[in-house]
């Protein structure tokens, strides 16, 4: 482990201050539409002081704690997957002209400096490098391969998860486990608001060497950062039971609990739009009226959508139940096979998110307990 | 080589959406360069006789008159795309097929035997073979040149047929129904506003009609959980593109369940 400074709330704003100061847009969560999403910070002021989230299948709300806390509740509304693989991207465009036809330039990748990432968040970014960076990935994802690469990292560790968290599941949290450049805790000592800090890169070792003011932790201090996040540890809001799952989900095929989601699901796709490693996508091409240029935009798709599935006429998966359970044993099982993990990091989102409630790990736990893999070939599985 | 001939008729409806063609500004000029627009009337007096290549349909059916006109449009029409809610739902005025017309009539005009309408309002595919629909009270107008340039340019049209909520997300627009306990009918309603209501803390109105597969059940239930009522179920269902089938059969149902229940 890297060395361990300490500070007040001072000292956040100064890192704050630090990662302006050194070229980054720095992006942290802010109170947004009764929400918190995550938007450009100039200060420590800007973040959600006092703000918790309360998290329930499809239900979410703001309340103030009471107290001092920067850092006082889980994940924003939207990931991070907007910044580094917006929703919209041009992937090129260009312009014919009697000279013949020219692109034009791409835009410079952004710098950003994230700010209050949880260790789930990174843990996703780290999924998504995977799949982009995998010959299985989508072609054409320099952009984000480039703003990635210059991105940095400053993580916060969860010492009070929501009510749909479920990152000790898939080990992802409460403490971020690499991929960060620098992480904090927050931690109350002797009523005190205290913020362990500590560098996870070479570049987050400088910022800290760089910053004035920081001091060393006590011993009690560091006991405490210890037992909070121990602590967050058991007070998980959900669990998932990965034993086996991949197995479980793929010999489920023709399980009936797919109709039983289908008649709950909305289709409406705000799961996958969500989550924070869900990467489909879809290419429109457009072409100006006068056909002189051409632009070909990424949009975010979603395996909810009847469009995403059509081919030859019609589309494949035409039933919602087939949706849902492409789209869950895609994120549990077939990314295993494809990339050597699981799709979910734990975020909760697509409960939160589900507009009538429908909660992964509740219908995980369902085919568990209806588990068709011992009936005669036909019924349960593919075959 | 002749540019295609564009007509644009007007049928039960506002004129908003064919104004529209109108309000793309600095697509006006790009437009009239790929298509003779030979038959606006809003737009100017010259009538250039059809047949016509591309025609854009305003409004909904509601005469005897208008149920012929449309048979000799089609007929004139080589490719015939349906504009805005009236067009492809029958609009706010089909609300006329739960009531009588009859009693309207007398109560609005002095003499009411001088009217020949129909007792519905209904879409223009109800009545003739459609080639395209463009959706919403109003339509997109950049949804219109991006239908004017596919027909042009021989390709299927770029408008998305899935649930407003995609386009809320991409926005990221929190959900109003999740954070704030606002009804919204985003999840059963078709893209295409650029999820307007929501990024201004208000519930969907499903200006944009039914998408694909609209759960209109569960979507109802989830309202009654925010404490909305069956009656209350029937207007929100009821609105624009209150005919539509999905709408239709859901207004339908919860009007039963609040009259067996009292409402």
């Amino acid at each position: 482990m890297s060395e361990m400074y300490v500070s007040g709330q001072s000292g956040i704003g100064r890192l704050i201050q630090a990662l302006a100061e050194s070229g980054h847009r720095v992006i942290g969560p802010v109170v947004r539409n009764e929400a918190l999403v995550y938007d450009e910070i100039d200060g420590v002021e800007d973040l959600p002081k006092g703000w918790t989230d309360l998290q329930e299948p499809g239900r979410y709300r703001l309340e103030q704690r009471g107290d001092e806390k920067l850092f006082g509740y889980v994940v924003g509304s939207a990931s991070w997957k907007q910044f580094l693989n917006p929703p919209e991207t041009v992937l090129w465009s260009g312009t014919v002209s009697p000279d013949g036809f020219m692109t034009d330039p791409a835009p410079e990748p952004p710098k950003y400096a994230f700010f209050g990432v949880r260790p789930c968040e990174v843990a996703a970014m780290g999924v998504l490098d995977t799949v982009y960076g995998s010959d299985n990935g989508t072609p054409s994802m320099g952009m984000r391969t480039a703003t990635r690469e210059q991105t940095f990292i400053v993580a916060v560790n969860c010492v009070e998860p929501g009510g749909n968290c479920f990152c000790v599941s898939m080990d992802t949290g409460p403490a971020v486990k690499g991929g960060y450049d620098i992480a904090i805790t927050e931690i109350v000592h002797n009523g005190n608001m205290r913020y362990l800090i500590e560098g996870g890169s070479k570049a987050g070792a400088k910022v800290l060497e760089g910053m004035v003011n920081l001091e060393e932790p006590t011993e009690a201090e560091l006991e405490a950062r210890d037992s909070s996040l121990a602590e967050a540890a058991a007070n998980m809001g959900r669990t998932l039971d990965i034993e086996d799952l991949p197995e479980l989900l793929k010999g489920n095929a023709r399980n009936p609990r797919w109709d039983s989601i289908a008649e709950r699901c909305l289709a409406c796709a705000n799961c996958t739009m969500v989550c924070p490693t869900c990467f489909c996508n879809t290419v429109d091409d457009n072409l100006s009226l006068d056909g002189t240029q051409a632009t070909r935009t990424r949009k975010w798709d979603s395996c909810f959508t009847l469009g995403f599935s059509y081919m030859h006429g019609r589309p494949m998966r035409e039933g919602v139940g087939a949706r849902y359970r492409q789209w869950i044993t895609h994120k549990l099982a077939t990314w295993v096979d494809q990339f050597d993990e699981m799709g979910c990091v734990g975020c909760g989102r697509c409960i939160t998110w589900c507009p009538v409630g429908i909660d992964i790990t509740h219908e995980a736990a369902a085919i568990r307990r209806a588990d068709l893999r011992d009936t005669p070939i036909g019924i349960g599985g593919f075959a | 080589m002749a540019l295609p001939k564009l007509a644009v008729y007007k049928f039960a409806s506002c004129d908003g959406c064919q104004l529209s063609l109108l309000d793309v500004e600095d697509h006006l000029l790009d437009i009239a360069s790929v298509v003779h627009i030979a038959n606006f009337p809003e737009a100017s007096r010259e009538v250039v006789e059809g047949p016509y290549d591309l025609t854009l349909v305003e409004g909904s059916i509601t005469t005897p008159h208008d149920a012929e006109r449309i048979h000799e449009i089609r007929r004139q029409s080589k490719y015939l795309v349906t504009i805005g809610a009236c067009a492809t739902a029958g609009g706010i005025q089909a609300l006329r097929n739960w009531k009588d017309t009859d009693l309207f009539a007398s109560t609005v005009y002095a003499h009411p035997e001088y009217l020949d309408t129909l007792h519905t309002s209904t879409p223009i595919k109800n009545h003739v073979e459609v080639n395209f629909e463009l959706r919403g009270c109003p339509i997109d107008k950049m949804a219109l040149v991006e239908v004017v340039a596919a027909f042009v340019q021989g390709r299927r049209p770029n408008i998305p047929e899935y649930s407003v909520c995609v386009e809320c997300k991409r926005k990221g627009t929190p959900c109003v129904m999740v954070s704030q306990g606002t009804p919204c009918l985003g999840p059963v309603t078709q893209a295409g506003c650029g999820a307007l209501c929501p990024s201004y803390n208000r519930g969907c109105y499903g200006c944009f009609g039914p998408m694909e597969s609209p759960n209109t059940d569960m979507l109802a239930a989830a309202w009654q959980r925010l404490g909305v009522s069956h009656r209350e179920l029937v207007d929100a269902f009821r609105g624009f593109n209150a005919y539509a089938e999905p709408f239709r059969i859901a207004s339908d149902h919860h009007e039963a369940l609040a009259v067996a229940q009292g409402e």
